[in-house]
């Protein structure tokens, strides 16, 4: 199929050297990232530096001041917005929620809202949802709509921390098995950084990017975030020393296969002196699979 | 006791109930309450309108507020001024300058308080036609924006991403609020308009359990309060508008009784506030 080939060779979305001005101010300038098929791309930086104004500029919803936006043509997008608030006199289930955009055959909007672990809340009033179940919501009504890009803006707000590691691994997944590119936001930082192929650094332009490790090592990176989150940055990195398979077993970095992921099984790389607290979320991660 | 004349109020005011439940739905959901005042304020500058050039009532009526409907969209994009004050300063401009134009006209002998609280009384067979053709074109749009409408009204930027195209709908939405206004100003008047637009709607929301059941609720709500207040107004002797209005309070008081709740409702609400 030809689109197949095109869709490919093509970024989903690109930005040019776009700006946004709003009021006389520019809200970003020099903005340039793409995102493609199966990747997935994180907007870092600090409030106010423009995450969600680029990701809305790059999905249409904010129109560029200059430079310009690309996207295939017929794009469809799922988007979970970074706010949204719904008036207590509109009666509205998570199902009914589920396909507000569009229609859905039962089946699918059953299974996302499996996939996001609310599938007993399907009857549930939205206004009665906690924010983590809330959130969850909102994630599964996007990906129910099979988007080829599906834009998330900070979606793990009022999830806790088992949770939101759940639900990036959930990402993680559904960019697997769907192939859709997608598009993060985030302010937190060394969980993000799990589940991402290219990190943006945003500071109303582009401070720095790459992989999480080049970014991670930047100056800027360091000179935005301070030696703290750079430092807890490379402690996040050891959580690349092993891989989780399906199955729940542990590939490690050494291409061996454990049933459990312990600190002290040997096959890490790393000493854990100096990690101070993130030593707990280390061996949260870890046993959450046992 | 069925006269002509009542035969025809009632099946004028069940027409128009029927087309201001879903759309008080949306006014509610969006609270835009206020909106829908300016806009039926605006109507009296169309009446005044009408008479100084001698156009059409309905049509006029029908220009003006569309034109209020648009100057608004137009000014909240500039966002000079917030949306509360801009409506305030419309609402209040408009009802003024019809006034001020009616007072002017000394030639002209209007019945003002007709226009302000209404005459279904004296609806014709023509008004009857309009009204229930505006009504079913009316609901026939509605039933066509429904998806870009409510999706917008939950959040516009995901309508905008997800390829809905809010602001249009937006745009047809006031003119549909102008199109309602228009037809119905004869029979509840300018300054009840935004009641029977609302009311229904709010009552019907104890009931409802998905968006679309809310609209009929309050279509078949307004209905009910158009018929008991007709009734009321002939048995006793009242202004035929205002009744129409208090029987849609009446409803709504009623609804606020424990006993009518949802079954199911009271619990999830406990629930939802206790957590």
């Amino acid at each position: 199929m030809l689109s197949s080939i095109d869709s490919k060779s093509r970024p989903l979305v690109s930005l040019h050297d776009v700006g946004v001005r709003r009021g006389g101010r520019w809200l970003v300038r020099g903005v340039d990232f793409s995102v493609s098929r199966g990747e997935i791309v994180t907007l870092i930086g600090p409030n106010g530096s423009g995450k969600s104004t680029s990701a809305k500029t790059a999905i249409g919803v904010l129109k560029p001041d200059e430079g310009r936006v690309e996207r295939i043509a017929n794009l469809k997008v799922g988007y979970v917005p970074q706010k949204l608030a719904i008036d207590w006199t509109l009666p509205l289930s998570v199902q009914r929620l589920m396909t507000l955009t569009g229609p859905l055959p039962e089946r699918e909007l059953i299974a996302a809202l499996e996939a996001v672990g609310i599938a007993h809340l399907a009857k549930a009033e939205v206004q009665h949802l906690s924010g983590g179940e809330f959130q969850r919501a909102l994630l599964a009504r996007a990906i129910a709509r099979k988007p080829d890009l599906l834009v998330l803006d900070e979606p793990v707000q009022g999830v806790d921390f088992n949770g939101e590691i759940a639900l990036y691994d959930l990402i993680k997944s559904i960019r697997n098995s769907q192939g859709c590119g997608i598009l993060l936001i985030s302010h937190d930082l060394h969980v993000v950084m799990a589940a991402t192929d290219t990190v943006v650094c945003l500071n109303g332009h582009v401070c720095c990017r790459g992989t999480p490790q080049t970014v991670s090592q930047s100056p800027e990176y360091v000179k935005l975030f301070g030696t703290r989150a750079a430092q807890s940055l490379a402690i996040y990195s050891h959580h690349h020393d092993h891989t989780h398979l399906p199955d729940g077993r542990v590939q490690h970095a050494d291409g061996s296969i454990t049933d459990h992921c312990h600190a002290d099984d040997g096959h890490h790389h790393h000493e854990h002196d100096d990690h101070g607290h993130d030593h707990n979320h280390d061996h949260s991660k870890g046993e959450r699979h046992v | 006791m069925f006269d002509d004349f009542f035969l025809r109020a009632v099946v004028a005011g069940v027409g128009l109930a029927l087309t201001t439940g879903p759309l008080g739905c949306f006014i509610i959901w969006r609270r835009m309450a206020y909106f829908g005042d300016t806009i039926s304020h605006s109507a009296l500058l169309g009446v005044a309108l009408s008479l100084l050039f001698q156009l059409n009532l309905t049509l006029s009526v029908f220009a003006v507020a569309a034109l209020v409907s648009i100057l608004l969209l137009f000014l909240q994009r500039r966002q000079a001024l917030s949306a509360d004050a801009l409506l305030g300063i419309l609402s209040h401009a408009t009802l003024a300058i019809g006034l001020v134009i009616v007072a002017f006209m000394s030639w002209v002998r209007i019945d003002l308080i007709a226009f302000l609280f209404g005459d279904i009384l004296a609806v014709t067979q023509s008004d009857i036609a309009v009204i229930w053709g505006g009504g079913i074109f009316v609901l026939a749009a509605i039933a066509w924006l429904w998806r870009p409408l409510l999706a917008s009204t939950v959040n516009p930027e995901l309508a905008e991403a997800e390829g809905l195209r809010p602001e249009r709908a937006r745009l047809f939405f006031m003119l549909l609020m102008a199109v309602v206004i228009a037809i119905a100003m004869k029979i509840v008047g300018i300054l009840l308009i935004t009641a029977l637009l609302i009311i229904p709607a709010a009552t019907a929301r104890r009931f409802a359990a998905t968006p679309e059941t809310m609209a009929i609720f309050a279509s078949l709500l307004g209905a009910i309060a158009v018929v008991g207040g007709l009734f009321g107004s002939l048995r006793y002797d009242t202004p035929s508008g205002p009744s129409i209005v208090v029987a849609a309070l009446i409803l709504f008081i009623i609804s606020l009784l424990p006993l009518v709740r949802r079954s199911g409702t009271p619990a999830a609400q406990q629930r939802g506030q206790s957590s």
